[in-house]
């Protein structure tokens, strides 16, 4: 870990401004990722906003019918909010279904959503990686891949995002609120908000410099049934080798997210009209593009697999 | 003591303290925190400096030069060691690869500098500036493209048996499987990273450390050092696990103490977990060939099982075959290893070797063979039962109760419920049973203790065995409390400091008999000097209730040992009785899996084990030994593997987020029934080790149970859920 200064930001508009000007800032919140990666000193900020005290840390009804999520509301009380578990179940089981009960004290809605890959050449600082070290190149591809992308891909870089959270958000159709420097305030779309590695894969997200999360809105419920079903080598403290995020309404109509895929919560808006045909025509055209590698094409009969699960879990 | 007869009746035989459920006498010390472990160690006299270790980059080759300019002017820095530095070091005589010392890198992660700083932030900051310049070789570095160039290892690893015919009768025998299995490179992945603190007086070193064989690690490292070992001293007294990790010098001893030196000050160094996988030794992977020829009645005819594996130059094979020789009848029957060079880190001993690979596929391919005959596994197991070492039949077994273990766990299980394969079904869940025999030698250790007796009538052990979280030091107190007839609380024990008598250390599943029994030795000399103090005849006097007695006399042990106390000192030492019968340890593994029939995953509902392991010294402290080993097998079964990056020669997946040891959530109820038994032939205690066989045979009665469930048979560990889906049935 480097050396770094530390600040407490007193308000949102000026820890905007204190990471504006500074490309080696960063915000700390939780701090279950950040705080692990400077550690190995692949994450290298010289300086560090503490937003902790900035509130944001309820969850409030709009006037649209849906919740506003604060930034800072804790992975753990997000799941266990009576509304969240009552209209968005989707989105509280698939918090419970990530990380430890420790973890979820401490890592925050925005932070979830920022968490980096879990790629273990991402972090083994010996070996090359363009999302570490843009332009050195990928040593994945090619070596040790089970765990990882196989849909939207690129030449430099096959990482996975591995949040559980964002893979409920994508289905619900989450909009992420943020403030710039300058204090103008944007609603990105959880859908544009990842981005797929392309030749930039250290550019994960749509956010600009010293753009803060303030929170993230979920639309009206939508009801269906909601399922979140994670698929792991071992029981629990294990990131997903693929994650269904479903809503399914009575009709067989519905939305699905998957995890464990891509360098971003993977939904196909245009292949849920498949989804009344089952699960095999709804994977083939979620995964029309898929490049896996020998060691993880299995997550494409896999999701086949587990979204026919699903379907039938929903119907009974 | 020389043990060279079978053991009659002794004071051990009351079972008043011994065999008794006494919780851990340093349990206290544990949760609450006060027990130090070896990077905790402190004394508020000395200025503790942080060492960082920095691990290479690459695989093999040579270093041409390092820089640690930056290193050495970045805040805080005291002084920087590179293996340049110390030039070539002699190696431990137990290490394969080579610690620190001179230009030549043989695997990855392997130690080339300590940065040593006011504080571990410093330190690991700075060790990030160091800069290595080298010259890459090409190494080998996948075990199945080495395997055409493996060669028969050295003859001391005894790597080739044989007995009758068997080729001959394997072509003639009416069933028969022919089989390729594999299991994976392992980690111990202890709990406890590594570590060590050192601190020089003058020419002397004392070094904190967690090692569990105190006398082996004080040797190589004044070996590494070129010091007289009597100027070593080794302090251990608790271990967060070990798991063969452990077994021999590492590291982070070589480097406190070199980096203490060059600044003056003790130093502190851990290795950090990423780098623990490829800095240390591993469990290494094996390809396996089983071939077992049978009568239709079952009885097996031929029996052949063949080994590869990799290693170092230098290095020696995973001994996976071992078990073969000793665990089925068979007229026929033939063993033999091979041995691949490979440049992937140091394969050494890691719980149960030879033994934990080796039943991982003997136990599948017995249960694909009782298959094939129609035969009930258990059946098939105990048709081919023998009583004699089968490859010298006059030999017997010391004793054995393989058949005893399985049936009892059959009826305790309820293996009657065992259905078809892929024909029990409870919703998404395939429900399998599986079982199979565990078996492991019972090796015995010279071991060494010294107990004292004081005015106090408080008795204290001093040895230098090891309590790797295993329960040697409750396990010996109640060893002298029983000797000496006082309770527990009556015992100080003092392990893990190399001034104390040598011991067999912890390893083997060898510790607790061994040890103990040296403190049986130790005890026999007290018990002989009180009664020679008190004029009493050895031969009559009862040692009971914290008092001495021989006929109507009657001395509180207190009064006997007067102001100048009692010491016995001895060292328990082994005759042929190992060479003249074969001793092992057995049981039976039970296991129901659940395995998801949409996701493939597996998850285990329950387990049983069936020990026959002589006394049990402990049964709450052996229990505890087998359902960790229990746990291990689980982990070894489903999801555990270092993940080989070919290209690069190194284990990618090198911490505790990438290698998947199991979680509670795995891990369901287990239940572990001891036989009721003693083995007169294996130590004065009459009891076995139990440290091992519990791992022994667990991985494959879950390969076993999800054949059961979903009659798909897996032959590659771990059985992840992609091996299996492609051959459940559709459910899109």
């Amino acid at each position: 870990m480097r050396a770094f200064t530390y600040e407490r930001a007193p308000t949102v508009d000026a820890a905007a401004k204190a990471a504006a000007g500074n490309p080696e800032a960063k915000f700390i919140a939780g701090g279950t990722n950040l705080l692990d990666l400077m550690k190995l000193e692949i994450e290298k900020p010289s300086h560090l906003i503490d937003v902790n005290g900035l509130g944001l840390d309820t969850i409030e009804k709009t006037p649209e019918g849906g919740v506003r999520i604060g930034a800072l509301v804790r992975n753990t009380d997000l799941a266990a909010d009576e509304t969240v578990r009552r209209d968005y179940a989707l989105l509280s089981r698939a918090l419970v279904a990530g990380a430890s009960g420790q973890l979820r004290n401490k890592a925050t809605t925005a932070g979830n959503l920022l968490q980096r890959t879990r790629c273990p050449y991402f972090y083994d600082p010996n070996q090359p990686c363009n999302k570490r070290q843009p332009g050195s190149g990928c040593s994945a591809i090619g070596g040790v891949t089970r765990q990882l992308g196989v849909v939207g891909v690129s030449d430099a870089c096959i990482a996975t995002h591995p949040s559980d959270m964002a893979v409920a958000m994508r289905a619900l159709d989450a909009v992420v609120e943020t403030v710039k420097p300058d204090g103008a305030e944007r609603a990105i779309p959880i859908a544009d908000f990842h981005r797929l590695p392309g030749d930039t894969p250290h550019i994960e997200t749509a956010l600009e410099q010293g753009e803060f999360i303030t929170g993230v809105v979920l639309p009206a419920p939508v009801g269906g049934k909601q399922i979140y079903r994670k698929v792991r080598d071992r029981a629990s403290y294990a990131f997903a080798l693929v994650s269904i995020a479903a809503v399914i309404q009575p009709d067989g109509q519905g939305r699905v997210a998957v995890g464990g895929l891509a360098h971003k919560p993977w939904r196909v808006e245009a292949a849920e009209s498949e989804l009344p045909k089952g699960a095999r025509a709804m994977a083939s055209a979620l995964l029309a593009d898929s490049r896996p590698t020998e060691q993880n094409k299995f997550k494409i009969s896999l999701t086949e697999r587990t979204l026919g699960a699903v379907l039938s879990e929903a119907k009974g | 003591m020389q043990f060279d007869k079978p053991a009659t009746t002794n004071p051990i035989d009351q079972l008043k303290v011994v065999g008794k459920p006494v919780h851990r006498i340093d349990g206290e010390l544990k949760t609450t925190g006060r027990a130090m472990y070896a990077y905790e160690w402190h004394d508020p006299g000395l200025r503790y400096a942080y060492g960082y270790p920095v691990g290479s980059a690459f695989a093999k080759g040579q270093i041409t030069s390092i820089d640690s300019a930056a290193a050495k002017k970045a805040p805080g820095v005291l002084g920087v060691v590179t293996t340049l530095d110390v030039g070539d070091l002699q190696k431990g005589k137990l290490n394969t690869a080579k610690l620190f010392g001179g230009s030549e890198i043989q695997h990855y992660h392997q130690a080339v500098a300590v940065v040593v700083a006011e504080t571990f932030e410093q330190a690991r900051a700075a060790a990030a500036l160091i800069r290595v310049d080298y010259v890459r070789e090409k190494g080998a570095f996948d075990l199945k493209a080495a395997m055409t160039n493996a060669e028969t290892p050295d003859p001391s690893t005894e790597p080739e048996s044989s007995a009758g015919d068997f080729r001959a009768a394997f072509a003639a025998a009416p069933v028969a499987i022919d089989a390729e299995y594999t299991t994976p490179d392992q980690s111990h992945a202890m709990m406890e990273p590594h570590a060590s603190i050192a601190a020089w007086n003058g020419d002397e070193v004392t070094v904190w450390t967690s090692s569990q064989m105190i006398d082996w690690w004080r040797s190589d490292l004044a070996i590494t050092l070129g010091m007289d070992k009597e100027k070593v001293h080794l302090m251990s007294p608790f271990i967060g696990g070990g798991f063969g990790g452990k077994l021999f010098l590492r590291v982070d001893a070589v480097l406190a103490a070199f980096a203490a030196k060059a600044i003056g000050r003790p130093v502190k160094v851990a290795l950090p977990r990423p780098m623990i996988s490829n800095n240390t030794t591993h469990r290494p992977a094996t390809v396996q060939r089983i071939r077992i020829g049978a009568e239709r009645d079952g009885k097996i005819t031929a029996i052949a099982h063949e080994s590869w594996s990799g290693d170092l130059r230098g290095g020696g094979p995973e001994t996976a075959v071992m078990q073969t020789r000793l665990l089925y009848a068979g007229e026929n029957r033939m063993t033999a290893m091979k041995l691949a060079t490979l440049d992937l880190p140091e394969g050494n001993a890691m719980r149960a070797p030879g033994e934990a690979p080796g039943l991982m596929a003997l136990e599948i391919a017995v249960d694909e063979m009782a298959e094939k005959l129609g035969m009930d596994p258990i059946e098939f197991r105990i048709k081919n039962d023998t009583q004699v070492d089968p490859e010298n039949p006059e030999r017997p077994f010391s004793h054995r109760d393989l058949i005893g273990c399985l049936k009892l766990g059959a009826e305790q299980f309820g293996w009657d419920q065992r259905a078809r394969p892929a024909t029990r079904r409870e919703g998404n869940w395939m429900i399998g049973m599986g079982v199979a025999a565990a078996f492991r030698n019972n090796l015995v250790m010279p071991s060494g203790a010294r107990v004292r007796l004081d005015q106090d009538g408080v008795v204290t052990v001093e040895t230098d065995m090891t309590d790797i979280g295993t329960g040697s030091y409750t396990i010996i107190a109640q060893t002298a409390a029983e000797m000496m007839g006082v309770g527990v609380d009556k015992v100080a024990v003092q392990l893990g400091d190399s001034r104390f008598p040598v011991s067999a250390g912890s390893g083997g599943q060898f510790g607790a008999n061994s040890a103990t029994s040296g403190v049986y030795a130790a005890c026999v000399k007290l018990r002989d000097a009180v009664a020679s103090k008190l004029g009493f005849n050895s031969a009559d006097v009862v040692f009971e209730n914290g008092e001495v007695r021989s006929g109507n006399r009657a001395v509180a042990l207190a009064e006997a040992a007067g102001h100048g106390g009692l010491v016995g000192e001895d060292t328990i030492e082994w005759g042929d009785l190992t060479e003249t019968h074969q001793q092992s340890t057995f049981g039976g593994h039970f296991v129901e899996v659940g395995v998801d029939i949409a996701t493939g995953e597996t998850r285990i509902r329950r387990m049983l084990a069936v020990c026959a392991a002589g006394r049990i010294l402990n049964p709450i402290t052996a229990r505890s030994q087998v359902i960790g080993a229990m746990t291990m097998g689980a982990g070894g079964a489903l999801s555990e593997e270092l993940a080989v990056d070919t290209r690069h020669g190194f284990f990618v997946n090198h911490d505790l987020a990438g290698y998947e040891v199991p979680v509670h959530a795995d891990i369901p109820r287990q239940q572990v029934i001891f036989m009721d038994e003693t083995d007169p032939y294996s130590s004065p205690m009459k009891a076995k080790g139990v440290g091992e066989l519990g791992l022994c045979g667990v991985s494959a009665a879950i390969a076993n149970a999800i054949y059961n469930a979903t009659g798909v048979r897996v032959r590659d560990y771990p059985i992840t859920l992609d091996k299996l889906i492609g051959d459940l049935p559709d459910v899109a």
